[in-house]
């Protein structure tokens, strides 16, 4: 249990760390922005209480929001994607529930499984996100542009950090 | 009462939600309207902080081009010294110069953070409160203008790059002074487009863009980029024209912030009179 809560601060610490000083600087250009640290939100186990859901996005969008100089954009995302992943989970759920000691990664729960629901989550998460930084709705189409090829960059690292951290586990 | 309770316990989940929502929301519009709150200073100092340390470790790597943009600068300063000017009148008449006064100071400033590929762009410069940068004090490097001080916390300061969608500078044409409204609306971080400016104004092809000195943000003259192509618009009767900006944003390790000397003065004539700050 304490031996989790360790890793679970850990990765906090690596995701949070790894897009604010190496992501935001990574400019491949054509309107690509990954957010990789929603991947945090994504692998909180299944049995976290919504509620400690709700506090630990809060706090994620927060500790982003200082790296990226935009107090309140990445906190007011994470806390609806918070606030909706209980519902995307329990729409998403096998007929039986979630298996106990099960993670919501690619491993536990089968590749269609995952890929449905990291997309559900950056999707919303990414398009919150950029309507919020231009904070209105003109150029429609060129920020729902960034969206798409962001989230798709997103999902992409997902993916690898899902083959590159997971893959032992696999075999045992 | 106790109705009130059963409400809450049964709706915690929500209502946690919407109260951290709001507060969020609150960071995001008390950003946008207004200036230099205490929140975002002791954001500012928090990255402020582990950025300079970042800095100081990456500025090794390029120090050979940024030491060749520098001394090109300074060679150039120099060359405008009064020391390097002569006296030159067929009058030979001399004034006791106290006509001129000095109307800019430049203060200069590191590059500790900074982003080129996202919406709104900010600068992080390593000078603040402590050294005498307010907001909306102007930014400019070697090669034009980069933007204008949006935060400052005691010893940084955030700028809002002309890669933001709320920076509006007014520029020029240096050949015949023309000026508009030059915007950011996405894209490369190369280009941007100035508006309005009006049909009588010669634009060409390849010219020049100074900014125009109106506000008191920027001296006059900065160099600000020069015009890739242009678009006459009927309708409106002016010209909208792309410019290729004179800042290679994605290599700006130094810039200066201009300090109006007059500014002060200029405020409290604007307030006395009801103005807002042009820029």
């Amino acid at each position: 249990m304490v031996n989790d809560l360790v890793r679970h601060i850990m990765r906090f610490i690596l995701l949070v760390g790894a897009q604010g000083l190496i992501l935001k600087n990574v400019e491949p250009g054509l309107f690509i922005n990954p957010f990789l640290y929603i991947l945090f939100l994504i692998q909180l186990p299944f049995e976290t209480p919504p509620w400690v859901t709700l506090v630990i996005s809060f706090l994620l969008g927060f500790f982003v929001d200082l790296f990226y100089g935009t107090l309140g954009m990445h906190m007011a995302t994470c806390t609806l994607i918070g606030f909706l992943r209980p519902k995307i989970l329990s729409f998403m759920a096998p007929r039986d529930g979630y298996e106990f000691g099960s993670q919501p990664t690619m491993q536990d729960m089968g590749r269609a499984w995952f890929l449905t629901y990291a997309i559900i989550i950056i999707v919303i998460h990414h398009f919150i996100l950029f309507y919020l930084e231009m904070f209105s709705f003109r150029d429609f189409f060129s920020t729902l542009l960034r969206v798409i090829i962001s989230s798709a960059a997103t999902l992409l690292l997902v993916f690898v950090t899902q083959f590159l951290f997971y893959r032992t586990k696999q075999t045992t | 009462m106790r109705n009130l309770a059963v409400f809450v316990i049964r709706n915690y989940f929500f209502l946690l939600f919407l109260f951290l929502e709001i507060l969020s929301v609150y960071f995001i519009v008390q950003r946008n309207y207004f200036q230099h709150t205490s929140a975002v200073s002791a954001a500012n100092w928090f990255t402020g902080s582990i950025y300079q340390a970042r800095t100081d470790f990456s500025e090794y790597l390029d120090l050979k081009e940024q030491n060749k943009i520098l001394s090109t600068k300074l060679a150039d300063q120099l060359s405008k010294q009064n020391s390097s000017w002569m006296f030159y009148s067929a009058h030979g008449t001399i004034y006791n110069d106290t006509i001129y006064k000095q109307r800019y100071e430049y203060l200069p400033a590191e590059v500790i953070d900074n982003t080129v590929t996202l919406r709104n762009n900010y600068i992080i410069l390593n000078r603040g409160k402590l050294q005498g940068v307010l907001p909306d004090m102007g930014v400019v490097c070697g090669q034009g203008v980069v933007g204008i001080v949006r935060e400052v916390s005691d010893n940084y300061c955030v700028v809002m790059s002309i890669l933001h969608s709320d920076t509006k500078i007014s520029a020029s044409l240096k050949k015949d002074g023309s000026f508009g409204k030059l915007t950011w609306d996405g894209g490369s971080y190369q280009y941007a487009t100035l508006a309005d400016l009006p049909d009588f104004s010669k634009i060409a092809k390849g010219d020049t863009l100074i900014s125009s000195g109106l506000g008191d943000a920027f001296p006059e003259g900065v160099p600000v980029g020069v015009v890739k192509s242009f678009e006459f618009k009927p309708g409106e009767k002016t010209y909208s024209v792309e410019v290729k900006l004179g800042t290679d944003f994605r290599k700006l390790r130094h810039a200066f912030i201009v300090k109006s000397l007059m500014r002060v003065e200029l405020d409290e004539l604007r307030k006395k009179a009801g103005v807002e700050n042009g820029k």
